[in-house]
């Protein structure tokens, strides 16, 4: 329970009814406020995900502060460096220089010099105009035996193009180079976690002798770089596509991109798609829809009519997830996202008939800070800030699916649920996820 | 190289550092940034975050406002949300990019003041100071624009308390401490700057008869009120009873003659260095230098003003001024995170600092006015 302000009115909830929501941006913007428990995951933490990398954030110091925490939080500190970019920086304009001499400096004094090195530059070098290319040159041709790239931390650019999320999961294989395809060898790419290898993906492939890759999975750099030997590469989640495309042009693999849903019909669909591609026969989905709906039923056995909050963080397509469990008859009663992917228009219409007083909540919203963080009853939520939000003690840590996909993921999900329902994890564990990710990692 | 930093982790920001002073008070709280300054702030330089209610938010700039000098959906959301909450009062906080593109923070704070007809504060934080600087220029703009001319004095010895944090005191009761150690010396403390504090008790700070710095950040507001309200300062911190006791005498000499003092002083050596805030590490260094053998040097890698900067207090910012005088000592105090640079010869004695180290070590935090010889004993000094 949070200490109350004094001398503030208190306004009221922010939330709306699916109903009358608009899609895909339910609310409207304004100031933001950082929730507590979110289950974001900072740049540094995806960049610290390529082995034996060195990572050099050049940026002002409100900005190193957090990078450097996580790093330090994840005991990551010496592959970790900073080059602090000051007032007289900016005044004077010579950022390359800085950036140069700095990142130089930092390389010269590491014990043992990595084979690729990550450097950050943020939304100031833009501002001054810094010659990007003129840095990365000088540093390439200074450190030949080293692969340079360059990774952005600027939040600015959010709205502009490439977030910086999409960024970070494309610059992360931009590395990869170019290498013989070995035969039945896939990758999947742009995720955080590594695969469930119980998936559908994986089952698949692994059925017909393929190999899989993913960055997650790496301990070594030359393990990253076997990622350039494939012959195909699979993304599930939207913010992964721009490594798709770069990896289909730079390495001409071919891109398959196969949406984390809940729908039995797209995974259905993409299943087809991957075994269209690779030539593989068309396996029948029946057996696995069939046990979906053992366990959804099961699921429902146990968790009855208990109000359920999702979380948008949770799985990218919380829209989807919520109509499946609707339509299963669980009692989905909020959603907390700020907006939704585009491609879910068609489960937003479903469900707003479905269940049109679904309430929407969004997350960074300023009434978010002052709402009760508490519910009249048990509530079972999914994902970090749905639990944040609920004040509930019964919640499944799931960040961006973690790893679950397809039918096998739903199962999965299913178990996930019934253990959070009946065992109440510590609160406190909500403030140790926030910047780290998931449970996994604490 | 100055600037680089091959491990240790850097001080929290200026533009945290005014959120930090302003948590408790009230206000709407706005940081005029992007995205990231608010995540870093909650998640690792406001302890009080996860207990304490506030309003501190971000304005979520965008490529194109910053480009084109559109300040209007800064005052637009900022009246939206002091129209929703009715704040006691707004304070603007600048950020890199607002640096880069010269927001005129009090400008558009007076705008936003007639609009809203809420007090409003405009601060030029650049993102590229420490917190000192920017809780410092917090508590400046409390001084100038709140405290209230003409309060009553009382026969007692009031005294304000400045600078207090949890960047630089955490939440382990070291701000109640500080009052109680006045009390018990037969002091009465008028307010807190600004823990444990209500904006309405700030206000009646001129009743006051002498003001106490206990860390840098409090300086300016110290400053401020000496010149508008002729009353005195002195800066130290009174860790353990025997300096309490001299700071208390201190206190009551400078609310009579009306001579500024600075409490904590150095005696400098060598071979002991304590990394810190400069009036924490000083006044810690004059504690162990009255009650054991121990003299130290303070390095001190945050802002701090030249009356501090004496023989025992040395400004050394980045790892590469740090180092030279690491290597030269054979004891370090300074915070667990610094370790990787000193070496490892040297015997090292961990002191966590919030500004530095974030919640990493918070639970190891000691409470050093209550509780400095406990720490004395801990550690054998």
């Amino acid at each position: 329970m949070l200490k109350p302000l004094g001398h503030t009115a208190m306004p009221t909830s922010p939330a709306v009814t699916l109903k009358s929501a608009q899609f895909p941006q339910p609310f409207a913007d304004g100031l933001s406020y950082s929730v507590l428990s979110c289950g974001g995951w900072p740049l540094v933490q995806t960049g610290l995900l390529l082995p034996e990398a060195h990572l050099i954030f050049v940026c002002p110091q409100n900005c190193l502060r957090g990078v450097v925490l996580v790093a330090a939080e994840m005991k990551l500190s010496q592959r970790f460096s900073t080059v602090a970019v000051r007032e007289q920086d900016v005044i004077s304009g010579d950022m390359e220089r800085l950036t140069i001499d700095g990142v130089g400096e930092i390389i010269d004094h590491l014990a043992e010099k990595p084979p690729a090195v990550l450097v950050f530059t943020n939304c100031i070098h833009h501002f001054v105009g810094t010659d990007l290319e003129v840095v990365y040159q000088t540093l390439r041709q200074r450190y030949p035996e080293i692969q340079f790239t360059d990774c952005y931390m600027n939040p600015i650019m959010r709205k502009s193009g490439l977030n910086p999320e999409q960024m970070m999961r494309r610059q992360l294989y931009s590395l990869l180079t170019p290498r013989p395809k070995v035969a039945r060898q896939v990758n999947i790419i742009g995720n955080r976690f590594p695969m469930d290898p119980h998936n559908d993906l994986y089952q698949l492939l692994q059925h017909h002798g393929y190999t899989v890759k993913e960055v997650p999975r790496c301990e070594t750099y030359a393990q990253y770089q076997t990622l350039a030997a494939s012959s195909l590469n699979i993304t599930t989640l939207p913010m992964a596509q721009s490594a798709g495309t770069l990896l289909a042009d730079k390495l001409e693999q071919p891109h398959l991109f196969l949406p984390l849903t809940f729908c039995y019909e797209t995974i259905t669909e993409n299943l087809k798609r991957l075994s269209d591609a690779l030539d593989l026969p068309r396996e029948d989905p029946a057996p696995a829809i069939a046990a979906c709906e053992a366990a959804l039923k099961a699921a429902k056995k146990v968790i009855g009519a208990t109000p359920i909050a999702i979380s948008f963080s949770a799985c990218v397509y919380p829209l989807s997830l919520a109509r499946l469990l609707i339509e299963h008859g669980f009692n989905v009663t909020k959603i907390f996202a700020d907006s939704f992917i585009p491609t879910e228009k068609a489960d937003f219409l479903a469900l707003q008939k479905l269940a049109p007083n679904l309430q929407l909540y969004p997350t960074s919203q300023v009434q978010m800070r002052v709402l009760p963080k508490e519910s009249s009853g048990k509530t079972l939520a999914i994902g970090t800030e749905a639990a944040y939000f609920t004040g509930t003690r019964y919640f499944v840590n799931l960040i961006e699916g973690a790893g679950l996909y397809g039918f096998d993921g739903i199962v999965h999900l299913m178990a996930l649920l019934q253990t959070a329902f009946l065992e109440p994890k510590a609160p406190e564990l909500l403030n140790q996820i926030n910047q780290r990710g998931c449970e996994c990692l604490l | 190289m100055k600037q680089t930093a091959q491990i240790i982790p850097s001080y929290t920001g200026d533009t945290s550092g005014v959120c930090s002073a302003l948590y408790e008070l009230g206000g709407l709280i706005v940081m005029h940034d992007a995205a990231g300054c608010n995540a870093t702030y909650s998640a690792f330089d406001e302890p009080r975050w996860y207990t304490q209610e506030s309003l501190v938010f971000v304005s979520g700039l965008t490529e194109m406002e910053a480009v084109l000098g559109d300040d209007q959906r800064l005052i637009e959301d900022t009246v939206a949300a002091a129209q929703k909450f009715q704040p006691a009062f707004i304070a603007l906080v600048g950020s890199p990019i607002p640096t880069v593109t010269a927001v005129d923070f009090p400008a558009i704070a007076r705008e936003i003041e007639q609009l809203t007809k809420i007090p409003t504060m405009g601060f030029n934080a650049t993102g590229m100071a420490s917190y000192v600087s920017g809780a410092g220029m917090a508590f400046e703009g409390l001084a100038k624009k709140f405290v209230l001319p003409q309060v009553p004095k009382t026969q007692a010895v009031t005294v304000n308390i400045l600078g207090v944090t949890p960047l630089d005191f955490s939440i382990n009761g070291a701000d109640q401490a500080l009052k109680a150690v006045l009390q018990a010396q037969g002091l009465t403390v008028q307010s807190s700057w600004a823990m444990g504090e209500t904006l309405s008790n700030i206000k009646q700070a001129a009743g006051a008869k002498v003001n106490l710095v206990v860390s840098a950040t409090g300086l300016a507001a110290a400053k401020v009120l000496a010149q508008k309200f002729e009353i005195p300062y002195v800066v130290g911190l009174p860790y353990g009873p025997a300096m309490a006791q001299q700071l208390a005498a201190m206190l009551i000499q400078t609310s009579q003659d009306h001579q500024n003092r600075i409490f904590c002083q150095a005696v400098p050596a060598s071979d002991t260095v304590i990394i810190g805030e400069s009036v924490a590490a000083l006044s810690l260094a004059k504690a162990l230098a009255a009650t054991t053998d121990f003299k130290a040097t303070v390095l001190c890698p945050v802002d701090t003003f030249p009356e501090l900067l004496t023989a025992g207090c040395i400004k050394a910012r980045d790892e590469a001024e740090l180092k030279p005088y690491l290597q030269q000592a054979t004891t370090i105090i300074a915070d667990p995170l610094y370790q990787p640079i000193c070496p490892p010869k040297a015997r090292f004695i961990p002191l966590p600092q919030e500004a530095f180290s974030g919640r990493i070590y918070r639970q190891a935090i000691p409470e050093l006015v209550k509780g400095f010889t406990t720490f004395r004993r801990n550690f054998g000094l």
